[in-house]
């Protein structure tokens, strides 16, 4: 009954069942997002696509070809692993590791208990402390997690999104006392509320008091912190919910307009806070869809901007983004074939003009990779920006009679979605009805039923089966951080100011309550050692908690 | 005949449903009737759910690890309760190392990544059915 099995299996002679090459296979002849593909592409397919208007060179509006005029000649993308696990003091050492091994960037990845805003003591986080990610409590455990790394020196990637708040006031913390400017220290974190709703789920307050918290940090980032990222505006999940190419594009957009338009309605001036809103994509295995894909995004985002919002500054137009290979297509069956699946939607990605990308392991479908693992994941990405040519030249598939043609066609469908979802109003009232949420469990399902069918060939699960397996070494997470963990809370609970701390907690409320910037009350509250849990509880108190009509 | 009741439940903390909502409609469209919990139920409330729906499965649908502690916390709500003949199955992401741990609890179902629709359905209607028989 499991999904494989784990025995003798001779890697220097695969028993492989092949398929013999007179039987015709069932071989998908659409697109992920359902659109039929021609066997053949020639200039007639871009008869009404005008250079100037429609693609333009790398660097001009609307940016189409890529955001810089040379492409990665200037710069390559950054290689920015995600990565997490366990105490603040194991995941520092594997910072350490990625930074010496030519990493360029950092990405953290933090446990559910974080994520959800609840303490490693909380009953919720039975069994969850460190295992998903770093467990990160407080501003002890900040400092901890970035000891002995430079963060003027570094940018940070920080995926969190309901308590996106509390953990970037924890980060400009440990900058402070680091000696670095606010001003010029720079990352991103994820802030993304909405693709929570829509899809991963890890929301804790309603939308619109959540939507308040980001605006805030809009207002709060242009102010002091210049140069971060506010918001990655995030497909990533979307899609590995299940959603088509078309989807993610779609409600990832749409997701993006949604928080300008309520930056407008807060008060921001357009130009003053979009150019610090970036992008991150799911890098998945249709090549040249997702490649459109790509292209498709700036497009769009182009237009939007300027017809729409009327922005002016060039930053405000150009789509900037982050991909990720995609998770959900690693297979536990024969996973050293994951390195092929990876290096192949990485270069989509590059070959899409990707700002920064992370690549996944090979083992991510059995648990959280080892070392080793994460070791080739990157070389992956080192082959492709030095061995493989790819990066000399900007945008080198732009012209091509397929290429084009597909970026059209993602566009055009993602655009008719966008007015779907204005029709209901925007992407909160989308939301609140479940339209996206119902649209991606559709797909997700038709997709499972292509697999089970054979519709879909995913090799190593549903053919070219391997009737044995040696299982591959993995990273197992016991519960030792978790005991490290709550450890090291109690302690915190005990030697802490308490009194400032609910003195601080009073003012958060008070001012959630009102209409002040929530950011300055944070700040206060992390620098007297509040937890995520007390902080995340304190607007709790506030605006309640969000909860979702489960469907099926 | 009755239909085979079968309670879906997402423990723990995490949010990503795509198996369950999916494994949930399979079961559907195989003609049993399911009762979806929706995110971060408690072994508490799942198992309450199982006895007041009369279940005759419970699904877990688990990605983050937690498993090691949630399960067993789910196989002694079920016995205390005297709900010895539901039949519970796991899915989602399960290490090797905790397979036997798991089956020595008593959950006989552990689907990982790759299993299909079909052998899921299969293997409740057929345990289901012994256990009616039994």
């Amino acid at each position: 009954m499991r999904g494989f099995q784990a025995g003798t299996y001779n890697r220097a002679m695969p028993s492989m069942k092949e398929a013999p090459a007179a039987t015709p296979r069932p071989v998908s002849r659409t697109t992920s997002s359902g659109r039929p593909v021609e066997p053949l592409y020639t200039p007639s397919s871009i008869a009404n696509l005008d250079y100037g208007r429609d693609l333009n060179d790398p660097g001009g509006f609307p940016y189409t070809r890529g955001i810089h005029p040379t492409g990665y000649r200037g710069k390559l993308w950054t290689m920015r692993q995600f990565a997490g696990f366990g105490t603040p003091e194991d995941t520092n050492a594997r910072y350490q590791e990625l930074l010496r091994n030519g990493g360029t960037g950092l990405s953290v990845a933090f446990d559910l208990p974080t994520l959800m805003g609840r303490d490693p003591d909380h009953a919720l986080s039975l069994g969850e402390v460190g295992k998903c990610g770093v467990s990160v409590a407080s501003l002890a455990d900040m400092e901890t997690l970035f000891e002995g790394i430079s963060l003027a020196d570094i940018t940070t990637s920080m995926t969190i999104n309901s308590p996106a708040s509390m953990i970037f006031a924890m980060y400009l913390v440990v900058a402070e006392r680091q000696g670095a400017d606010w001003r010029k220290i720079s990352g991103t974190i994820q802030n993304d509320i909405l693709k929570e709703f829509i899809a991963q789920k890890e929301y804790i307050y309603p939308p619109r008091p959540s939507m308040r918290l980001i605006t805030d940090v809009f207002a709060f980032c242009a102010r002091e912190v210049p140069r971060w990222n506010t918001i990655s505006v995030s497909g990533y999940h979307i899609r590995e919910a299940g959603a088509t190419a078309v989807q993610e594009l779609a409600f990832t957009l749409r997701d993006g307009i949604e928080y300008v338009q309520y930056g407008v309605d807060a008060g921001l001036a357009v130009d003053e806070f979009v150019p610090r809103i970036s992008f991150f994509f799911n890098a998945h295995s249709d090549f040249f869809e997702e490649i459109a894909k790509y292209r498709a995004a700036r497009r769009i985002w182009a237009h939007v901007m300027k017809e729409r919002f009327h922005a002016a500054d060039e930053r405000s137009l150009k789509l900037r983004f982050h991909a990720q290979t995609a998770g959900a297509s690693l297979t536990a069956q024969q996973p050293y074939n994951n390195v092929v699946r990876t290096a192949l939607q990485a270069l989509g990605a590059v070959l899409g003009g990707t700002q920064s990308l992370h690549t996944n392991s090979l083992d991510e479908a059995l648990a959280l990779p080892t070392s080793e693992a994460v070791t080739i994941a990157l070389r992956t990405q080192q082959v492709i920006a030095h061995e493989s040519g790819v990066a000399n030249v900007a945008d080198p598939l732009g012209g091509s009679y397929f290429v084009e043609a597909l970026t059209d066609d993602v566009e055009r469908q993602a655009l008719g979605l966008f007015r779907a979802i204005d029709d209901m109003g925007g992407m909160v009232p989308a939301i609140e009805r479940g339209f996206p949420q119902k649209e991606i469990a559709e797909s997700a399902y038709r997709l499972q039923q292509a697999i089970d069918r054979r519709d879909q060939i995913i090799v190593g699960v549903n053919d070219f089966v391997a009737e044995a397996e040696e299982p591959v070494p993995t990273l197992y997470i016991d519960e030792a951080a978790s005991e490290r963990q709550l450890a090291k809370l109690e302690r915190l609970r005990r030697e802490r100011d308490n009194d400032r701390v609910a003195r601080a907690l009073d003012r958060l409320r008070q001012v959630a309550a009102g209409s002040g910037n929530t950011m300055e009350p944070i700040l206060e509250a992390v620098r007297a050692y509040a937890t995520v849990g007390e902080m995340c509880d304190a607007l709790r108190d506030v605006w309640g908690e969000y909860e979702e009509v489960a469907f099926v | 005949m009755r239909k085979i009741r079968v309670v879906i439940a997402k423990p723990g903390l995490d949010g990503h449903d795509r198996g369950a909502k999916v494994i949930a409609r399979a079961l559907r469209d195989a003609g049993m009737e399911v009762i979806y919990t929706g995110l971060r139920q408690t072994p508490e409330q799942i198992v309450a759910a199982a006895l007041q729906e009369d279940a005759d499965v419970i699904g877990l649908s688990i990605l983050s690890g937690a498993h090691t502690q949630i399960c067993p916390r789910v196989m002694e709500l079920v016995r205390e309760q005297g709900l010895d003949d539901v039949l519970v199955v796991v899915g989602g992401i399960i290490p090797d190392v905790d397979v036997p741990r798991l089956e020595a609890i008593g959950i006989k179902g552990i689907f990982t990544p790759g299993s299909t629709l079909s052998e899921i359905v299969e293997f409740i209607e057929r345990h289901v059915r012994e256990r009616a028989e039994a």
